[in-house]
């Protein structure tokens, strides 16, 4: 690809960026036009756009971009498009590690207990995939470790469920489960974006070894790249930002499986070269479906993870139709 | 010169012994033929000669030094490995998979214009210049070997090792192929090939070495390397060598 092409495209994502977080402060039940948000005095509509909107479009914003990065990273690194962490239960074991918090009420007494066991969760999540794919880790072993991880968290989910103390828990339980952005505020924002941005900078230094696996494990090691070292890096990568994701939205899933795959005709199919545009990618996917159920006409708003997985689920068919020629 | 050497190189994997205490120590600058039965652990030799297998005891060695005790980004810069089956799991354009050899070499700052000359010339020298903008799905079996063959050529490699490079490929692109490697060979590198096709070891290599059962059977030139006697107790075959037209012709004529 040209690189005048890739400007157009970074420009493109952008715009695209910026339009939809502008968007994303006026849009809702009330719509808050630019002028009422000179300060509180002159409109009390100034608390809806920063006290609620801000924190939400930030946490949007971040998510997606965490959610975009991962799915771009973990194709690369299992050559396989299918991949993502909701696939692959990464996102679930992030759940399982955050609703059990949840179920012991620690939440109440620290708060910080959640995002750890979130991305605790995230992070046995991956060594578990690694593990169990090993060196031969073919397209089989991967989804499949990925289906193990998925029905293990979400058993896990089940027996707190039945066993909740009380049914505010389940309910708090199952409407956090479900991912959404609604009513989120700044401590949610200043919980996630730091690890997000920390696991997000860990992934983005496995551009090349990613490149080199095009040639498969034996090919990237005879170019000198260490897979220890990338599996690692990468393993901590995604379970920061996709756990910190999940700690403060809930699961989000099929942000990293479209994301890249939408992205590849534009920038080719070399891994690290999907990566800052998957950022971009995941940030404008998640604010768009953001926006779009908070304007659904529904008495209580539509959840941005049911919506996502409602759009996501056919795409992984069309997906999945369009490989099994390859995998037959 | 450069010297890859190996000393007392033994692998045993689930039990069984894949090669058994083999020491030998091979020149840059020619072609050298590593043939023998499956399973004689010819591939597992040229992992670890291109410090990619651990072996279970003793050492390979690239002058002198330990491969081990290389770091993996230089030993990727002087020494260049082609896989038996490569692997290409993404649909990139043939140049973009080429660019790859220069993965031990691109710093921080990306590829710079150096980069692209050297990547021009292996393009060149692999003939397939005219491949760049060819998605990687749509080559032939031959131009897929060759567009490989620069992806290792554009490391600038002082090595270069290549498991069975020949198969697949009809017997113009064999020619071709070989006629590289020789070519690279005269130009100071070190060329080691696994080969399957004895008649093509005999006209292509300057140094046979034939294992079996894990260890070194033969160790010379062409000319001696492949005897009636050598290829009754590492194939079990009754061959006899005769010259053809092209050159030295195995002849197979029985199983033994």
């Amino acid at each position: 690809m040209r690189p005048v092409s890739r400007r157009l495209l970074y420009a493109g994502l952008l715009v695209s960026l910026l339009v939809l977080s502008g968007l994303s402060l006026i849009a809702g039940k009330v719509w808050v036009p630019w002028n009422a948000w000179i300060s509180p005095e002159v409109d009390p509509r100034w608390a809806i756009v920063f006290e609620l909107r801000l924190p939400r479009t930030l946490l949007g914003l971040a998510v997606g971009a965490a959610l975009g990065l991962s799915g771009a990273v973990l194709q690369g690194y299992t050559r396989n498009p299918l991949a993502d962490p909701g696939v692959l239960g990464v996102s679930a074991m992030a759940a399982l590690g955050a609703v059990l918090t949840l179920y012991y009420g620690v939440t109440a007494i620290a708060p910080w207990a959640l995002p750890v066991a979130a991305v605790s969760g995230a992070l046995i999540g991956v060594a578990i995939l690694m593990l169990l794919s090993g060196s031969a880790s073919s397209l089989v072993t991967f989804i499949l470790a990925g289906a193990i991880l998925n029905i293990l968290s979400s058993a896990g989910v089940s027996l707190a469920l039945s066993l909740a103390p009380n049914p505010w828990a389940v309910n708090e339980i199952v409407d956090w489960l479900m991912g959404s952005l609604a009513d989120r505020s700044f401590e949610e924002v200043t919980m996630a974006v730091p690890l997000i941005a920390l696991g997000c900078g860990l992934m983005l230094t496995t551009g090349r070894a990613l490149d080199a696996l095009t040639l498969g494990e034996v090919g990237a090691r005879s170019l000198g790249i260490s897979m220890s070292r990338t599996r690692w890096t990468l393993a901590v990568g995604v379970a920061l930002a996709a756990g910190a994701s999940v700690a403060v939205t809930g699961v989000i899933g099929f942000v990293g499986l479209v994301t890249p795959h939408l992205l590849r005709p534009l920038v080719g199919a070399r891994p690290g070269a999907l990566l800052v545009p998957s950022i971009l990618g995941g940030a404008v996917i998640v604010l768009a479906g953001d926006i779009f159920v908070r304007l659904t006409p529904t008495a209580g708003e539509v959840k941005l993870g049911v919506a996502m997985a409602a759009l996501g689920a056919p795409f992984f068919l069309v997906l999945l139709l369009r490989l099994r020629r390859t995998i037959a | 010169m450069s010297v890859v050497s190996c000393t007392d190189l033994s692998v045993h994997m689930g039990g069984k012994g894949i090669l058994a205490a083999v020491s030998l120590s091979i020149e840059a600058g020619r072609v050298t033929a590593i043939v023998g039965p499956n399973g004689a652990g010819k591939s597992t030799l040229l992992s670890c000669l291109a410090g990619l297998m651990e072996p279970s005891s003793g050492t390979a060695a690239l002058d002198g030094v330990a491969l081990s005790a290389i770091k993996p980004r230089d030993r990727a810069r002087r020494l260049a490995f082609l896989p038996q089956t490569p692997e290409i799991a993404w649909a990139v354009d043939a140049r973009t998979l080429i660019e790859l050899g220069r993965t031990p070499f691109i710093g921080a700052r990306g590829q710079t214009a150096q980069d692209r000359v050297v990547v021009d010339r292996a393009m060149a020298a692999a003939n397939v210049s005219e491949l760049g903008h060819r998605i990687v799905d749509t080559l032939s079996g031959g131009e897929r070997a060759r567009v490989l063959i620069a992806r290792a050529l554009a490391g600038e490699p002082e090595w270069l090792l290549a498991d069975e490079p020949l198969t697949g490929l009809d017997p113009a692109h064999q020619l071709d192929a070989a006629a590289l490697f020789r070519r690279l060979a005269d130009d100071g590198i070190g060329v080691v090939l696994t080969l399957h096709d004895l008649s093509m070891a005999l006209r292509l290599s300057d140094r046979i070495i034939v294992l079996a059962d894990g260890d070194v059977l033969v160790d010379e030139p062409p000319a001696t390397a492949l005897s009636a006697e050598v290829l009754n107790r590492a194939y079990g075959i009754e061959a006899t060598l005769t010259q053809g037209p092209g050159g030295p012709l195995i002849d197979v004529i029985r199983r033994t």
